[in-house]
């Protein structure tokens, strides 16, 4: 099964989805997200997703799981780079991933993080360019 | 000597070989006359005879034959072209049923010399092809018609689904004419992809030129500013006319946390606030 990479840039946890998800890599991701989280200390998570062209409801509610799941352990999670066809199928889905915030890509997902002051991280980044 | 029960019919096929050009010659004067000069004589004369042959062929080998086939599509080509240069479907049957009129005039003036009760029989069976043929043009450019109908609407559709940028990382959808499903698929798809090619952060879709809001005009609204979002975009929805809000009020529709401005110029006002952008009058001096 392929494990979906935690990548952690300062107080940032940076996951970013370049396989086709099955719902079995989807609850593993969940599992190492959570235990990422604890063991840095993790201010914002950001998932990428970019590369990924289909979804279905259940990975649709994963976002809105790692969501919860980051904001109890004090972590503000940014969906960044969804394409219009996901987005659209999203809704269709009925699918508004309350309480999940998102951002057209990267940058302005750190740039997300950084306003709302949870992430030194994004704030240095920002000063470095 | 022609085999009984054969399936050609030589006699005619031997006719229309033997009187090859005095045929084709009436033939091509009989439809000079219903197409008036919208194309040459001398193309007529090639496109007869091009039919001319096959039919030929095709009296000869009867309707199993290949030359059936071949006849059948060069009489489709023939009717799709002459649909797009703007031929009424009579005036493209009636080119092949003034064959039969030739055919016909020919064996008229020959009856006292060879024509007898078979040359007849052939002659009914092959107008009866003919008829046939003339009803498939009629066909084919029925069909090429739906298709130049259809090709209209697609490019309508496009073309009535501007996305326009408004200012950076803003851009704006003026919606036009009435809204339905396709349109508003055609829509979203168009402003979510702006969005991603962009990078804009903020959409104003505008409803100014939209005649009326029903429920499901509102619900499309609704999924394309919740899709929007899902991709990191805010959308304000500007334009409402105040007949639009009483329908909007009377129907009970709730647009929730969106925001609506009444024309466009305070929703570019909003998001331009909202992007951190300063509007500094230039003061006259």
């Amino acid at each position: 099964m392929d494990r979906v990479p935690v990548l952690k840039i300062g107080d940032i946890l940076l996951v970013s989805i370049q396989i086709d998800l099955q719902d079995q890599s989807v609850l593993a991701l969940q599992e190492d997200l959570a235990e990422r989280i604890v063991s840095t200390g993790a201010r914002g998570v950001i998932i990428d997703i970019t590369a990924v062209e289909i979804v279905d409801s259940f990975i649709g509610r994963m976002f809105a799981t790692i969501a919860s799941m980051s904001r109890l352990l004090d972590a503000e999670t940014v969906v960044v780079g969804m394409r219009p066809a996901v987005a659209i199928t999203l809704v269709e889905l009925g699918l508004s991933l309350g309480g999940v915030r998102t951002a057209l890509d990267l940058e302005k997902g750190l740039a997300l993080l950084n306003a709302d002051g949870v992430s030194q991280t994004a704030r240095a980044l920002r000063d470095i360019r | 000597m022609t085999q009984p029960g054969s399936a050609g019919q030589t006699r005619i096929a031997q006719l229309l070989t033997e009187h090859r050009d005095d045929v084709l010659g009436r033939w091509v004067a009989a439809v000079a006359g219903t197409v008036r000069g919208r194309i040459t004589e001398r193309e007529l004369r090639h496109e007869s005879e091009e039919l001319y042959g096959l039919l030929v062929r095709q009296a000869a080998d009867g309707p199993a034959g290949t030359a059936a086939d071949e006849l059948r599509s060069m009489l489709a080509d023939l009717s799709r072209s002459r649909a797009r240069q703007g031929f009424t479907p009579s005036e493209t049957a009636v080119s092949v049923f003034a064959l039969k009129q030739a055919l016909f005039s020919l064996l008229e003036e020959k009856a006292d010399v060879d024509a007898d009760a078979k040359t007849y029989r052939e002659f009914v069976l092959f107008s009866s092809v003919l008829d046939d043929l003339g009803l498939h043009t009629f066909e084919t450019f029925a069909a090429a018609r739906e298709q130049v109908i259809a090709d209209q609407a697609e490019s309508l559709l496009e073309l009535s689904t501007p996305v326009v940028k408004l200012w950076d990382g803003i851009v704006a959808v003026p919606l036009i004419g009435t809204l339905d499903s396709a349109r508003t698929q055609v829509v979203m798809e168009s402003l979510l992809q702006t969005l991603v090619d962009t990078g804009s952060r903020y959409a104003v879709i505008d409803i100014t030129g939209v005649a009326a809001v029903d429920t499901e005009v509102a619900q499309h609204l609704l999924k394309t500013v919740v899709a929007a979002r899902l991709m990191g975009a805010e959308c304000v929805i500007s334009g409402i006319r105040p007949q639009i809000a009483h329908t909007i009020v009377t129907l009970g529709i709730e647009f929730a946390d969106i925001v609506t401005k009444a024309t466009l110029a305070d929703a570019l006002a909003h998001v331009l606030r909202q992007s951190g952008v300063q509007i500094i009058s230039g003061g006259q001096a």
